[in-house]
């Protein structure tokens, strides 16, 4: 039977039937929840302000130096000297210096967190697994600006023992402590998906006589697929935008190399550098962090949304 | 070759896998603590000698013997409570409208996009993009107030995204009992859903809060300086009005931006500076990740018992 007192949505929402209320409420009140309800929106809208900001400084401050730059030079030229005497302005130097210490970054922690992952979806109990995962957060809350100090000081160091060339600002070291610090965000998002999958897919790969190693890597796996693939190119977001442990311990020269022993620069290290200068505002010095967090951004949004999309699709799957 | 042997061996090497997989999963899944044991010992072994009440009341210094971190850890305090003024509120009302007034269509799907990206932009964006609209737009300077609604745009969607997931997880009996008793959209979500939700709220607000204490490469963007040797203006007077708003507009710096400030010194007294200072923010980071994992501890058991 239909109650009458609620609307059914197309959505599936019940909402207050307004018709029934028209009688019984005050008009003030009507104009209050109106009220309300518009205030509520603003609030949610402002997001959408944000990223409109965010889009328009770097815009907008970023425009000065493609005046003075041609796109081509900025994307192919391999020498980044912007501060120097000698003005060199190409992208790549930076751009593969961040490439260097994501893909560290992603050797350590891809599969260190889809192990974890797979480990505390199928070998442990569930309890378990949640004590777990809430002690692998406590790596994820210790501030980028510690990782940074142990990446130098620590970890730098101890990598020369066995690594004699080493420089003392390197892209591996920071490369790892950077995989370390992001394994819970693989772990935890993949964790989630791969629990996410119907039990009785599992149970099926039981029935026909699978180990758990084999019903984790055969059946839940590729089931879980695009949730994974969700976490692990949110993961490699994190870790392009990552500033403070690169700027520690990377070191700030723009270096066109793979190379992992030698001091390189980042895109964020360079935009941290320069804010931190005294290079006065307005400049084509300026001007370049811009350029660059052009570049940053464009990456990490194409990244950020490909990775909503995929966990959207998972979750129409399975929901 | 007798028929079934194949499958016999393969059972045994899957057996094999499953067994060893166990035991990889389970080193990996500690390597991390144990990771993490040895920073906060190297940390403490270093650090903790140097903590002393001079320290924490001492302001900055050429010398790194008589350096202190008042200013940076008073600046991070304002910036918290700031920060958590601006974006909670906020917060919460867009994750309210998200979850309780949109309807599923074009508009909800772009704000959640949208949300979802600003969630992954890279912190030193928001950083810029505080220069351009806080401190030169609003004229602010590199002020407590503009590093506050810079650090507040960088926390406002985590807080939404978990305000949001608290809000669903409220029993939706409980709206349709309270709108069959008369209540309006606001009067439910004001006086049932969102007190239903608090313990989830919160949870997520502190541990937003957390990120925004050790955040310090927006700080950097914005030009925050470690070099500042007198404190700002105390908001409460003892005298009438009793709120003093001047300490908004007073420059500033954070404990991340102090400890940046020493590792990045070649000298190995100030890089013992920065593990003193280090303790000192683990030890406020981990405080309020403990409340959050005690309140979502105590949750759990209410809605279960």
């Amino acid at each position: 039977m239909p109650n009458t007192y609620f609307l059914q949505a197309q959505d599936g929402r019940r909402r207050p039937d307004n018709r029934f209320h028209l009688r019984k409420t005050h008009s003030l009140q009507k104009v209050r929840e109106k009220l309300i309800e518009g205030g509520l929106l603003l609030c949610a809208a402002l997001s959408v302000f944000i990223t409109l900001g965010t889009v328009l400084t770097l815009a907008i401050e970023g425009m000065p130096f493609f005046r003075e730059v041609p796109l081509l030079q900025f994307l192919t030229e391999t020498t980044w000297t912007p501060l120097f005497y000698e003005k060199h302005y190409g992208i790549l130097p930076l751009l593969s210096g961040t490439l260097l210490t994501t893909a560290i970054a992603m050797a350590v922690a891809l599969p260190m967190g889809l192990i974890t992952a797979i480990y505390l979806s199928e070998y442990v109990p569930t309890t378990m697994a949640t004590v777990a995962k809430s002690a692998l957060e406590m790596l994820a809350a210790v501030p980028t600006v510690v990782y940074g100090y142990f990446a130098l000081l620590f970890v730098t160091p101890f990598l020369k023992r066995w690594i004699p060339t080493l420089a003392s600002f390197n892209a591996l070291s920071p490369g790892i402590v950077m995989g370390i610090m992001i394994i819970p965000m693989v772990a935890s998002l993949s964790e989630d998906a791969m629990r996410s999958v119907p039990r009785g897919l599992r149970e099926g790969g039981y029935a026909l006589g699978s180990t758990r190693f084999q019903v984790a890597v055969k059946i839940v796996l590729p089931a879980a697929l695009s949730g994974v693939a969700a976490s692990f190119i949110l993961s490699m977001s994190r870790a392009i935008g990552e500033t403070m442990i690169v700027t520690i311990a990377a070191g700030l020269r723009p270096t066109l190399t793979m190379n992992p022993l030698v001091p390189i620069q980042t895109i964020t290290t360079y935009i941290a550098q320069v804010s931190m200068g005294d290079i006065p505002v307005g400049t084509l010095e300026y001007n370049t962090i811009f350029a660059v967090a052009i570049a940053l951004f464009i990456v990490t949004f194409v990244l950020n949304i490909m990775s909503f999309l995929l966990k959207q699709r998972f979750r129409e799957t399975y929901a | 070759m007798r028929p079934g042997s194949g499958s016999r061996r393969a059972r045994t090497i899957n057996g094999f896998l499953d067994r060893l997989f166990s035991v990889v999963g389970l080193v990996c899944t500690v390597t991390g603590f144990f990771v993490l044991l040895f920073l906060l010992f190297d940390v403490g072994r270093t650090g903790l000698a140097r903590l002393d009440w001079a320290f924490l009341t001492g302001v900055s210094s050429r010398h790194p013997q008589k350096s202190g971190i008042l200013v940076a850890w008073v600046g991070t305090l304002w910036i918290i409570v700031l920060t958590g003024m601006i974006a909670v509120p906020i917060g919460i009302a867009a994750a309210s409208f998200l979850e309780e007034y949109a309807g599923k269509n074009r508009w909800t799907h772009f704000i959640e996009l949208n949300i979802a990206n600003l969630a992954g932009v890279p912190s030193i964006i928001y950083g810029l993009f505080g220069v351009a609209v806080f401190v030169r737009g609003m004229d602010l300077t590199r002020s407590i107030l503009a590093g506050a609604m810079t650090m507040a745009t960088l926390i406002l969607p985590m807080i939404i995204l978990s305000t949001r997931e608290a809000i669903h997880a409220v029993p939706g009996s409980l709206r349709e009992a309270s709108f069959a008793l008369g209540a309006s959209q606001w009067q439910t979500l004001w006086h049932q859903t969102l007190p239903a939700a608090t313990p989830g709220i919160l949870t997520g607000v502190i541990l937003a809060l957390s990120r925004a204490i050790g955040e310090a490469a927006p700080m950097m963007a914005m030009g925050a300086l470690a070099y500042i040797t007198f404190l700002p203006v105390p908001p409460f007077s003892p005298a009438p009005p009793y709120l003093n708003t001047a300490g908004l507009f007073s420059p500033f710096t954070v404990l991340p931006i102090q400890i940046f400030g020493w590792v990045s010194r070649p000298q190995q007294a100030f890089s013992i500076n920065a593990a003193a200072a280090i303790v000192v923010l683990l030890g406020m980071t981990f405080l309020m990740n403990g409340i959050a994992a005690v309140l979502r501890y105590r949750y759990q058991k209410k809605r279960m018992g």
